[in-house]
């Protein structure tokens, strides 16, 4: 604490520290707060706004519509838990990812970072906190969905039973994977619009490229993540086709987590 | 307690704050007062962590920002009202902060009656508020802690004179129990409404700090009269520093030194007293000056 001999600080206001007859003191305890409750409110933050509310509406909403319509009007053979569960995924593959982009990008696009980095200074737990908060989020979408497909094989589907093990943690790993990409590209770009056209175009860029240049096709394989995660779907994953997913999500997902959060650390909040 | 020491900033050529050195000791509300690109912001965000200094160190209550416990506990800041989801609700907002902070539902409440907010307003999105609603939002947030340390950025912009006068009342109760608060203003009124002390920053240096009387004292003799002209070259025979304001002049005497010569020559005097906002202003431009964008081009 600070005496008026060791301060070399001019003060100013109240009274000298040895007038006062306590001096305040911070309080006791380890720096910041527990990672308990930086998980609570970053999970909080995913769906208390109209947009991410409307995110998840959105993706119920459209694995419903497709769930119904494949039940009207698609090949009723085909209708069996598997094919529904499969189908009901499709559009959260593409959504889930821009969820983990705005939880990522919030913070800087709306400023909020500097509420949120006060009272945490420890910033990469902050990140973390994000991470497993659209993790959660996503598994939690994802148990609705196969709830919805349950229904949907009992209503109307061939009731088919039909899920293996393979499938359903391929599925479940997989869109683990892409709601992960979707955070490191927000963390990436800290820029909402940008990540997500990222997402969604690099990707496909990429393909084009590999299938075009003959000489980026053998590295089109290790790097294409979109081509590595169909064995995951389909849950035929053999020895190379996971070393194949372990170089795609290095380059695709590690990569720009890695490079995301090192600019969260650094970056001057403002 | 906040304590600044030897504080800098610079990015690439430019520096932002250049060693600034002030401690704000408990029981204060401390104004921060420099015009627009002074550096208070900068400074400010250095103290709670959000920028690293180039050089130099801040402390609060005694600790490092990055390394206090709970640090909504124990300093509430508030750098800009303006930095909030526009897709929250006021209370949602809070409700956001009491988890990580670790208070209850029931300190929301309390918070938002604390600043004024209705129910009503709280309930609304603040993509609806007014600047001065963002306002009551921010330091809400900053209260809801309890902490025994308040950093405000420009706290009292967007507020009508009738809040200006509220927040001094809140934020003079939070020092009298014991509480350190610093905030600052590119607004010399407004800082003299809500602050009792003052630090005067202008291009990253301090020029000025102390209360608020002794800053006022040095400010001289605010003077006005019938014949301002004859009064200047009087008090100039008689070697008295003087200088015009828009409203009057300016002395660097004690009232009783103008008051005798105006007797003598009778001048009619319509206004004498020592220091007054005009003297404070003019010492506010003059420390300025030099350091402001506008000294750039004169």
């Amino acid at each position: 604490m600070s005496t008026p001999t060791d301060t070399t600080a001019p003060a100013v206001g109240g009274t000298p520290d040895g007038v006062r007859p306590h001096a305040p003191s911070a309080l006791a305890g380890s720096p910041g707060v527990p990672f308990s409750r930086t998980f609570q409110a970053e999970l909080r933050k995913m769906v208390d706004t109209r947009a991410g509310r409307w995110m998840v509406i959105v993706m119920a909403g459209a694995a419903a519509i497709i769930l119904a319509a494949f039940l009207i009007w698609g090949p009723a053979e085909d209708a069996s838990f598997r094919g529904l569960l499969e189908l009901s995924t499709l559009p959260l593959a593409m959504l889930l990812p821009v969820l983990g982009i705005m939880a990522a990008t919030a913070e800087w696009t709306q400023r909020t970072g500097l509420v949120t980095f006060t009272l945490e200074p420890r910033r990469g737990r902050v990140v973390l906190a994000k991470a497993l908060a659209a993790l959660a989020l996503a598994a939690v979408v994802l148990v609705a969905a196969v709830a919805a497909s349950a229904l949907a094989n009992v209503v109307g589907g061939t009731g088919e039973w039909d899920l293996t093990a393979a499938v359903g943690g391929g599925l479940v790993l997989a869109l683990m994977i892409y709601v992960l990409q979707g955070v490191a590209f927000g963390l990436l770009f800290l820029n909402t619009p940008v990540a997500i056209v990222s997402v969604l175009v690099l990707p496909t860029l990429w393909s084009i490229a590999t299938m075009a240049i003959s000489s980026l096709q053998d590295a089109g394989k290790w790097l294409n993540l979109d081509a590595v995660t169909q064995p995951l779907f389909a849950g035929e994953m053999a020895g190379q086709d996971w070393a194949q997913l372990a170089t795609a999500s290095g380059v695709w997902v590690v990569l720009p987590l890695v490079v995301g959060t090192y600019r969260v650390l650094t970056r001057e909040v403002k | 307690m906040i304590r600044v020491e030897n504080l800098t900033k610079r990015y690439g050529g430019f520096t932002a704050v250049d060693d600034i050195s002030f401690e704000v000791r408990p029981g204060s509300v401390v104004g921060f007062l420099g015009p627009n690109g002074a550096g208070k912001s900068t400074a400010m965000r250095m103290m709670t962590g959000l920028t690293p200094p180039t050089s130099g160190r801040t402390t609060i209550l005694g600790q490092p920002y990055r390394e206090l416990h709970n640090p909504g506990r124990q300093v509430g800041v508030m750098l800009d009202a303006s930095a909030q989801h526009p897709g929250r609700t006021g209370r949602e907002v809070l409700r956001v902060a009491a988890v990580s902070i670790g208070v209850s539902k029931a300190r929301v409440e309390e918070a938002l009656a604390l600043v004024g907010l209705t129910d009503e307003e709280a309930g609304r999105r603040v993509r609806n508020y007014s600047l001065g609603m963002r306002q009551r939002l921010g330091i809400a947030a900053a209260l809801l802690g309890e902490p025994q340390v308040l950093v405000l950025d420009e706290p009292a912009n967007g507020l009508d004179p009738q809040g200006i006068h509220w927040m001094r009342g809140l934020l003079r109760r939070f020092a009298d129990g014991g509480g350190t608060v610093l905030l600052s203003s590119h607004l010399l009124h407004e800082v003299q409404i809500v602050a009792d002390d003052l630090v005067m920053i202008g291009r990253g240096r301090i020029v000025a700090m102390g209360s608020k009387e002794e800053l006022l004292s040095r400010g001289g003799t605010s003077v006005s009269s019938t014949d301002d002209a004859r009064l200047v070259q009087l008090l100039q025979a008689a070697d008295v520093p003087v200088s015009r304001t828009g409203s009057g002049l300016v002395v660097e005497a004690e009232p009783r030194v103008v008051g005798e010569i105006a007797a003598r020559e009778s001048v009619v005097l319509l206004e004498l007293r020592s220091g007054g906002s005009e003297g404070l202003e003019e010492m506010f431009l003059g420390l300025t000056a030099a350091t402001s964008r506008e000294g750039d081009a004169a």
